[in-house]
């Protein structure tokens, strides 16, 4: 049910309105080469960067490689948000990031073998 | 860490890469658990936006809105070597929120359902969504207390998958068993790609 004139303010709108307000409202990224098992690591700059807080947290926690699932899991915001968010931090040169491989890859068995030595060896 | 800092001089690259397995299954059949007895770090959470058409499914009837709903996914990750990291999703339980997913099963390596066989129905659903998206999938039977002992040809029968499709029986609490069923899947992953290498070498050199 709607209703109209009805206006909710701050914690009456939900958890929702913050992610949004930080993304401005945008709800897919600039790129769309941005995938849940994409890594992402913060570009080595000694550039001053004067950023909102979700910017800096990712680049705080993105000194190691991480995928965006973490990203998000960490910030507890939705993938689509972090991916807006990490769009931004790309486009400004400050975190570099890495597509996991394609199928199309050649050296398929080689990745699979790969995976499997890791499974093995833990 | 991947990079020295303080020099910029020097073009950063990140050389690790990711890749995914997906656990599906029925509710309450151990997706979790068996991602938290492998993975490297507690199983964290994470959840997207996805939009369906209300009216027919939940029946809100009149309603025929686009709405917005966030399913969550379960996952772990296992760090196997400095360049490669392996994240294990658990699925939805729900699944129709799967076909809406479109990112969920893009690029798997390939996926583990997991059933019991109390009520092995309860996995079709997985089953059906990897054979529709052609992604190859292994069975494993989570082996509850006091649940009937099937051999894999009369789950497979059961299924009706084919008697390729690897079937274990295990125990998802226990690391090792869980280690053994992507051991399992692997090992099936291998075998499909030297099969397609050796019957299609054409397809293979233009891949």
């Amino acid at each position: 049910m709607k209703m109209e004139n009805e206006v909710w303010f701050d914690e009456d709108a939900g958890p929702l309105v913050r992610p949004y307000a930080v993304a401005r409202g945008r709800t897919r990224p600039t790129r769309h080469d941005l995938e849940m098992t994409t890594l992402v690591l913060s570009a080595n700059t000694d550039r001053h960067v004067n950023v909102d807080r979700e910017y800096a947290h990712i680049l705080q926690m993105c000194r190691r490689p991480l995928s965006i699932a973490e990203v998000s899991a960490t910030l507890n915001l939705p993938l689509v948000v972090v991916k807006v968010l990490l769009s931004d931090l790309i486009d400004w040169g400050l975190i570099i990031f890495r597509s996991p491989p394609r199928t199309s890859d050649v050296p398929r068995i080689e990745l699979l073998q790969a995976v499997l030595d890791g499974i093995r060896k833990l | 860490m991947a990079f020295v800092s303080s020099d910029t001089s020097v073009t950063q690259t990140l050389s690790a890469r990711a890749v995914k397995i997906l656990i599906a299954g029925g509710f309450g059949v151990g997706k979790t658990t068996m991602v938290g007895s492998v993975s490297e770090i507690r199983p964290l959470r994470t959840e997207e936006m996805l939009s369906e058409l209300s009216s027919g499914i939940d029946d809100l009837s009149g309603i025929e809105d686009k709405t917005t709903t966030t399913v969550a996914l379960d996952f772990g990750r296992i760090t196997l070597n400095p360049d490669l990291i392996l994240y294990l999703f658990g699925t939805p339980g729900q699944e129709r929120f799967w076909f809406m997913w479109d990112e969920l099963a893009y690029e798997a390596l390939g996926a583990v359902v997991l059933a019991d066989t109390r009520r092995l129905e309860s996995c079709f659903a997985a089953v059906d969504f990897f054979e529709r998206r052609k992604i190859p999938f292994m069975v494993a039977v989570n082996c509850f207390d006091n649940a009937p002992i099937y051999e894999s040809h009369e789950l497979q029968e059961a299924l009706g998958i084919d008697n390729e499709i690897p079937t274990v029986m295990c125990d998802v609490r226990r690391r090792d068993s869980s280690k053994q069923v992507l051991t399992t899947l692997l090992e099936y992953l291998i075998s499909l790609t030297e099969l397609t290498k050796a019957s299609s070498p054409m397809d293979h050199q233009r891949n």
